[in-house]
């Protein structure tokens, strides 16, 4: 008989432990990162229990969310975040998980580093108290954002009660134009299929469009599964992915890693298999892509005009409404007479050395306007390594931006890299809610770190596409 | 654990959809290493915004039933968020719909999120607007929400439904149970196994 299985249903067969008596499948979780911000709560859960962590191999930690991008002295000057760091070091230290710390080459964001170290691979189960998880199915696996409760479950017996979802191709043809990255193509299909089209599904990303995709530009497009509401998405493991992983310091060596790689292609969906779901998209009909509104959906191409409010269903005018009125915008306004304050090169989503290589080529021998506030923040330590042997750090310097050490920084403002006031940032980040960077009545509009770089030289969003080959 | 049939108590309307946990509960106060005082701080940016947020208005303070729209709790993960609504005081929410990570959340912590349609959303929100003191029940064993004489229809995924009602929501016990067959499971993955099964 022909395996209908979609990569989906064979990663989720192979780790299914058993039925709960709740009807739930209790599912074994191959790799668990943890992070400063939402595991501390669940190490007192399992000291509570009197509980160890199960499989401590199976864990790595480390620290991206509270990091000062400056000033990296200890103790922090933020005090709080100081004991977040305490609290990280003494859990590792007592339940012997191994952390990357601020000190060591490995720190970054979580979603940069797992990919970087070669941890994340192909047909495994990955979870992490995160809800970008979803990046990491980049590689062909099921990677899972969880809350504090999941991550005790998991440290404790490293599985997790999950009901499993339904699984829809997102197929996106031919190819794309220039000056269109794959934060274009993510913001797209969440603008086509909604903020919450994709709750109680998997996403499986498919088509030319990713086959065509370097592993990094995969990783941004799954990075921002969860904005669409999806459990999770991935893209299908090939050569691509298998050449990526080869030599990384976690994944296997000599024999091993053919073997592995022979088993990674094995367990991608065939031309037979079967989807709940599936959703086409003609990739050159995408545009640079930049949100208006409050939500990852609220968005248009860079040549458009922000929509009307009676465009809208009726259902979603209320939100429409509030979004323009967050943002100060109006109805039928090109987004291009949008200015901006500051301009955020970062985030899980884009802060990899091809994101910065981007943004360096449209700085390169051009200056900042005046009064707009720049920070490039590279996802981790060996991204900025790389970035300044390359000489990106002078690029960005000499045209005025900021050039910072790795974390999460002002995707979330959880350190001191934060918007002040009703402040507009062009960000390479995923999120534009209310007051998501740091400034209860900040303002995000979301785009390519291509376009954040252009936005930043002219102060205004700005149609990367005029800039590309031009200096 | 305690069995989880039905919730009563009054209702706060809060009828907006994509409410992300961002908002309810803003990223500066995840600096923290317990859950504890985060009640205080639930929808803080919102309200500061608009003094008529039904979390600050007095006619809805003490109530029990969260009653929300389309996509209640998308974005990030933070438990911090329901840790911050049931702190408040919200002991269940009926919605037009859920993001899943937010409503697994809830489930860990004995919250149940039903689902309703959105035209009884309204009817809902209406009827608390106009009698605030009016007790709202959500019953999860009729899969209906009472108000007065309101009376709808609801929803939930039987397993979270059940694991509720049968007051089977610890389940870090369910899963601790199944030792012997994490290890045998642990015994078949390849990868698990330098790729020799």
């Amino acid at each position: 008989m022909t395996d209908r299985r979609n990569l989906f249903n064979k990663v989720w067969d192979l780790h299914t432990v058993r039925t709960l008596p709740s009807g739930q499948t209790q599912i074994f979780i191959g790799w668990h990162l943890i992070h400063e911000v939402t595991s501390p709560q669940a190490f007192e859960m399992l000291r509570d229990r009197k509980l160890k962590v199960m499989y401590p191999e199976r864990t790595i930690a480390t620290v991206d969310h509270i990091v000062p991008t400056d000033n990296q002295a200890r103790p922090f000057a933020d005090a709080l975040a100081e004991q977040m760091m305490s609290a990280i070091e003494k859990n590792c230290r007592e339940f012997g998980i191994p952390l990357f710390n601020i000190n060591d080459v490995r720190q970054g964001i979580v979603h940069v580093v797992g990919p970087e170290q070669g941890l994340t691979q192909p047909g495994i189960t990955l979870v992490c108290g995160d809800s970008h998880t979803s990046t990491h199915g980049a590689f062909g696996n099921i990677s899972l954002g969880i809350g504090t409760s999941q991550v005790a479950h998991v440290l404790a017996t490293q599985t997790l009660a999950m009901t499993k979802p339904k699984v829809r191709r997102i197929l996106v043809h031919g190819e794309l134009r220039q000056g269109v990255y794959a934060k274009d193509v993510t913001l797209h299909v969440i603008r086509r299929l909604g903020v919450q089209g994709g709750v109680g599904y998997a996403y499986e990303y498919a088509g030319d469009v990713f086959d065509h995709m370097s592993m990094e530009e995969r990783m941004t497009v799954c990075n921002m599964s969860i904005e669409g509401g999806a459990r999770c998405g991935y893209v299908n493991p090939d050569d691509t992915t298998v050449e990526y992983l080869r030599g990384r310091p976690m994944a296997p060596k000599g024999d091993e890693f053919e073997k592995a790689a022979k088993w990674w292609k094995s367990i991608a969906s065939t031309p037979y298999a079967a989807f709940d779901d599936e959703v086409v998209i003609d990739g050159m009909q995408i545009e640079p892509t930049v949100t208006w509104g409050i939500n990852p959906g609220q968005s248009i191409g860079v040549s458009e005009r922000i929509p009307s409010i009676s465009s809208f269903p009726k259902t979603e005018q209320k939100g429409a409404q509030e979004a323009l009125e967050f943002m100060g915008l109006h109805e039928n306004q090109p987004i291009t007479d949008v200015k901006i304050d500051v301009a955020f090169i970062g985030s899980c989503t884009n802060s990899r050395i091809s994101d910065l290589r981007e943004a360096a080529k449209v700085v390169k021998g051009r200056k900042v306007a005046p009064g707009v506030r720049t920070l490039v923040v590279p996802g981790s330590q060996l991204v900025r390594k790389q970035a300044m042997e390359e000489g990106l750090d002078q690029i960005f310097r000499e045209a005025g931006f900021d050039w910072r050490e790795a974390g999460c920084s002002m995707c979330l403002a959880m350190n001191p890299d934060k918007l002040v006031g009703r402040e507009i940032c062009a960000s390479s980040s995923n999120r534009n809610f209310k007051g998501r960077q740091g400034s209860p009545t900040g303002r995000t509009l979301l785009m390519s770190p291509a376009m954040v770089a252009a936005a930043a030289i002219n102060g205004r969003v700005t149609d990367v596409r005029e800039m590309i080959g031009k200096n | 654990m305690q069995k989880i049939e039905n919730i009563t108590g009054r209702g706060v309307p809060l009828f907006l959809d994509d409410i992300d946990t961002d908002r309810i509960i803003p990223a500066r106060y995840l600096r923290c290493v317990t859950f504890e005082g985060l009640g205080a701080h639930a929808f803080e940016d919102d309200r500061k915004q608009d003094p008529r947020h039904p979390f600050d208005d007095p006619r809805f303070q003490g109530g029990h039933i969260l009653i929300a729209g389309r996509n209640f709790g998308c974005g990030s993960s933070r438990e911090h968020a329901p840790q911050a609504l049931m702190r408040w005081g919200i002991q269940a929410v009926v919605a037009e719909s859920f993001a899943e990570i937010f409503f697994g959340n809830c489930t860990s912590l004995g919250i149940p999120c039903v689902i309703a349609s959105r035209s009884d959303l309204q009817k809902l929100a209406d009827a608390v607007a106009a009698n605030p003191a009016m007790p709202v029940t959500v019953d999860l064993m009729k899969n209906e929400v009472r108000a007065g004489d309101l009376q709808v229809s609801c929803s939930m995924p039987d397993s979270a439904r059940s694991s509720l009602t049968t007051g089977q929501w610890d389940f870090l016990g369910q899963l601790l149970d199944g030792a012997a067959d994490i290890k045998k499971s642990a015994g078949k993955i390849p990868y698990l196994n330098h790729f020799k099964v």
